[in-house]
């Protein structure tokens, strides 16, 4: 386990721990429902995706979809965790008006995914361990609309039906940004895997977040005896829906508990509601209030029994996930925090690696997507998917720039113009002239010619160095960028008779 | 010609194969029948024309020399199987305007086969009862009296309907639902044969769940060869139904007459229960002596957990219905009330008024028996003792091949007699339960007379998806038993 920087927060009567844990509820992507056949599309007319199973109508059986519990093993295998070749599927028994059968078809003692682990990435360029304590298989329920009538609420069962996995995380998260990093983790293994689209948007992936706190060093007891009578009370924050609200849900309920605690209060377990708007979390129900779910066995479904010989087939399949793919980039040269950039989402690894394909070197590549290629995609409010410079332009353009054809500002030039008209950017090069110029002679010339027309500033620049600086851009001006500024630099300092450093 | 009404399924299915009636010319008779004998009460739905259309279509193609193993035969449907188009009640008002847009895999496996659907038989509300007596649309009455007497019995339940229906000549044969002895119980007590199947052989998508975990259709008919007919063509493993099971279905006609020469049959000491009525004991005591005289070797066997099965049945069924039933909550079908107030007055209120007494009843033991703090203490040791009342059969079944028992504890009582007293109801199913706890078949097959003249039935139990044997056995039953006792049909005069 590496070492993390200590992330207490001090109130007025010491320093506090602050724990984290999460439950993620990540919707499976496959074609038909948990147990039914009925399509799961986003954004289909309401009711047109409900098979009788779904309605909750009577004599209707729920039967397992496969495809589902594939998803589930290859989640589960993704994080690393035990797969269980039997797991059982509950019933959670409530009335809620968009639950059909009055009950939830839900994993309650045996899960089909055990104890299990995930890396996050922190900005420090730490990477930590988080425990995944189990996953399991779920149905969702559909959707009330309340805006539709003035007197009645409507509903919407496209929703219900539709596999969700509920990913429970180990409290082992001990800051708003840990959370967010576990977050950010686990929403792109489940994109690596193919297992769930991960997008917050549209509630296709949802967290709850469990936060209590605790004297500073209560938590390194838990750790250690692994007694949660060491941590404070928990409350939970439901279905915070973006990785931001979830940092921002996380620093407020932390100091809510601390302000609590140090005015001589104590803290209520309870589910609680993250209001964006006011950045505030707001009690929704005490413990007291809470459903008893009547959990039992479904006895319309057998015990779910995997072959260890399916689940190995599933392994075989699996893609590289990203904390492989961050040590393999790590070794090509990239700084860690780097390459977990580059790994966090799969669509960024794929395009990075196409241009490695290509024939750009890693470093240079991975410096010229974050410093400049992502940047103008951030400016234009477009994802890596939608802009306009490929993979093998970009990839050019990095050869070009190791290759020394062309400086780093006129890589900026060419980016312009490969970005709005496209293009292949070594023809461009050749085309329109933009080849750097490396013969020294020629430089020497200009620098010559700039020495000979300001004689006044070769005085000034004998006291004050650093305008050579003035002197470099008149060069490059002249030259039209294209003089290789290394070049340049030198050949004013001979000239210029400037210290080394300056 | 004997009148068409008293053919049994298999006499009726020969007829019209050989074209000596036709399947209009049946079903018109039957239609009779059902509109004639509704002071019984046993429809909740007739379907008369329907019925005549189906028949239609069967002859058209009995006619091309075409037809199913039931072509053209005229059956009876317990109102717990959803039927497409024809409302589905499950004997409950919060059903009453209930109609499926899908079928029922038995009814559609029967309308396979050639079947005509008379009507919907009345039934127990939610198939919860042993007496017909619970349901939304009235008691169904017993065409058996007491010699001498006009009182109105039960019909036993919960497919009571069907019981009585087929008792009745009101139909060939019926459809039956066996939760605890839904389906034997009423037999017995009706004079007819009733079979639950092994758990898993009769798929259950498709019908009216009451306790997903020990419900199973099954047939209701005059005869143990029409039970055989009517089984092989209800049977399937279905895909729609992961409990179902895929073990081939025999011909069970084929084995029927084979005797029961060398069969051990087991004799459970702990099925002579106290208090137990001499005329019951004494029919016992007949039956062993029968299956002996025709070659058998009788066995005692000892079922130690007998006495735990009835508090465990009325723990696991319960826990399970509470559940099941949670989808009756105004929302989407069924039932819902007016004058609602919020979501919560719309769920108290309709299920208030949806639902009877005794489906209250039990949807309130089943929630406290899974509610967090009682979960243990009952739902967990319930489970438990099931496991050991299924483990005694287990252990019998190395000493025997089937279990001879009587069906009930007594002969058709009084409407209204144990209205009042839930505990004496649900020992109408004391000889019963266990069958289900186990998921084993188990045919009841009328055996006698009390000296009043009502019918009494001996249960045969056999191991799981050997459903051959247990008709065999049964059939050696009948054969001695020589059971014809025939209702006297007042309820034409009523």
């Amino acid at each position: 386990m590496s070492e993390r920087s200590v992330r207490t927060i001090k109130g007025g009567t010491g320093d506090w721990d602050v724990v984290i844990g999460m439950e993620v509820h990540a919707q499976v992507i496959s074609r038909s429902k948990l147990f039914s056949g009925a399509s799961t599309e986003f954004g289909a007319e309401p009711n047109s995706q409900v098979s009788f199973i779904d309605a909750g109508m009577p004599g209707m059986l729920p039967v397992i979809n496969k495809f589902c519990v594939e998803q589930a093993v290859r989640t589960g295998l993704g994080l690393k965790a035990k797969i269980n070749l039997r797991s059982i599927f509950d019933r959670k028994n409530y009335f809620f008006p968009d639950l059909p059968a009055g009950y939830q078809i839900s994993q309650y003692k045996d899960p089909i995914v055990g104890e299990g682990e995930v890396f996050i990435d922190l900005a420090s360029g730490e990477s930590i361990p988080v425990g995944i304590e189990r996953l399991h298989l779920e149905q969702d329920a559909g959707k009330s609309l309340h805006d539709q009538h003035p007197e009645s609420s409507y509903i919407d069962l496209n929703r219900a039906g539709t596999a969700l996995m509920e990913i429970v995380s180990k409290p082992h998260m001990r800051s708003s940004e840990e959370a967010a990093a576990f977050l950010r983790k686990l929403r792109a293994i489940v994109r690596y895997l193919g297992t769930c689209d991960g997008n917050m948007d549209e509630g296709s992936m949802r967290a709850d977040v469990n936060v209590s706190v605790c004297r500073a060093g209560q938590y390194d007891k838990f750790r250690a005896d692994g007694d949660f009578k060491h941590l404070g009370t928990r409350c939970e924050i439901k279905n915070v829906n973006s990785m931001r609200f979830v940092q921002m849900a996380v620093e407020y309920e932390a100091r809510r508990q601390i302000e609590i605690i140090e005015g001589g209060g104590s803290i209520k377990q309870e589910t609680r509601r993250y209001d964006s708007k006011l950045n505030e979390t707001r009690s929704m129900r005490s413990k007291e209030d809470a459903h008893d779910y009547r959990y039992f066995p479904d006895p319309d479904l057998l015990p779910l029994v995997l072959e260890q010989g399916w689940v190995d087939e599933i392994k075989q399949s699996l893609p590289e996930l990203p904390d492989d793919k961050k040590a393999r980039f790590v070794a090509m040269g990239l700084s860690p925090y780097d390459a977990s950039v580059l790994v966090a989402e799969r669509e960024i690894a794929d395009y990075f690696e196409a241009m490695l394909a290509d024939g750009a070197e890693a470093k240079a590549g991975a410096n010229w997507l974050s410093n400049e290629y992502f940047g103008r995609l951030n400016k234009a409010g477009l994802s890596l998917a939608h802009g306009p410079v490929s993979a093998k332009a970009n990839s050019a353009i990095v050869q070009m720039i190791s290759a020394n054809t062309i400086s780093g500002k006129l890589a900026k030039d060419l980016m312009d113009i490969v970005w709005s008209e496209g293009g292949d950017p070594r023809a461009i090069v050749e085309t329109r002239g933009m080849k750097q110029v490396t013969d020294t002679s020629a430089i020497e010339k200009v620098v010559d010619a700039v020495i000979a027309a300001n004689p006044d500033k070769v005085e000034e620049v004998k006291a004050k160095p650093k305008l050579a600086a003035w002197f470099v851009g008149q060069v490059m001006k002249q030259s039209g960028g294209k003089a290789n500024p290394q070049a340049v630099n030198a050949i004013l300092k001979v000239r210029l008779n400037l210290p080394d450093e300056g | 010609m004997t009148n068409p009404t008293d053919f049994t399924l298999a006499e009726a299915r020969d007829a019209v194969r050989a074209k000596k009636i036709s399947s209009v010319e049946l079903t018109n008779a039957f239609v009779g029948a059902v509109e004639a004998a509704r002071p019984l009460n046993a429809f909740v739905t007739e379907t008369p024309e329907r019925a005549l259309e189906m028949a239609a279509v069967s002859d058209a193609r009995i006619a091309k020399g075409e037809g199913g193993a039931l072509e053209g035969l005229p059956l009876a449907i317990k109102d717990l199987f959803c039927t497409k188009g024809v409302r589905t009640t499950a004997g409950s008002n919060i059903l009453s305007n209930f109609v499926p847009q899908y079928e029922s895999t038995v009814t559609q496996n029967l309308w396979d086969a050639g079947a005509v659907m008379l009507g919907k038989t009345n039934m127990d509300e939610f198939a919860m009862g042993s007496s017909n007596e619970s349901s939304h649309f009235g008691p169904v009455f017993n065409p058996h009296r007491s010699r001498g007497s006009n009182a109105n019995l039960v019909p036993g339940g919960s497919s009571g309907g069907s019981a009585a229906a087929v008792s009745a000549n009101v139909c060939l044969a019926a459809t039956g639902t066996d939760t605890g002895g839904s389906i034997r119980q009423p037999a017995a007590v009706t004079g007819i044969v009733g079979l639950k199947p092994t758990y898993g052989r009769c798929s259950r998508y498709g019908i009216v769940a009451f306790a997903s975990s020990l419900d199973q259709a099954g047939p209701m008919t005059k005869t143990v060869r029409d039970a055989a007919m009517l089984l092989r063509a209800m049977a399937s493993v279905d895909p729609k139904d992961s409990t179902s099971v895929d073990v081939v279905v025999p011909d069970y006609e084929a084995s029927l007459e084979s005797g029961v020469k060398g069969l051990r049959v087991g004799i459970p000491k702990e099925y002579r229960i106290d208090g137990m009525s001499p005329e019951i004991e004494a029919l016992w005591t007949k039956g062993i002596e029968w299956l002996r005289a025709q070659g058998a070797e009788i066995v005692d066997v000892s079922l130690p957990h007998t006495k735990y099965a009835l508090p465990t049945y009325y723990i696991v069924a319960p826990a399970e219905a509470s559940s099941n039933l949670a989808r009756y909550d105004g929302v989407r079908f069924g039932h819902r009330a007016k004058d609602i107030g919020d979501i919560t007055g719309l769920y108290e209120k309709s299920r208030a008024e949806g639902f009877g007494k005794e489906v209250q009843r039990r949807i309130l033991v089943g929630t406290y028996v899974l509610s967090s703090g009682y979960y243990d203490a009952y739902y967990i040791r319930a489970q438990k003792l099931r496991t050991l009342v299924a483990q005694d059969f287990g252990e019998a079944y190395k000493k025997c091949d089937v279990l001879l028992t009587p069906a009930t504890p007594g002969p058709a009582f009084a409407v209204g007699a144990k209205s009042d007293d839930p505990v004496a109801m649900y020992l109408n199913d004391v000889f019963t339960v266990t069958v289900n706890l186990a998921g084993l078949p188990a045919i009841s097959v009328p055996s006698g007379l009390t000296a009043d003249g009502l019918p009494l039935g001996l249960q045969i139990i056999g191991k799981a998806f050997d459903e051959a044997t247990v008709l065999r056995a049964g059939r050696a039953l009948e054969v001695a038993a020589n059971f014809n006792a025939k209702p006297a049909q007042w309820w034409r005069a009523a």
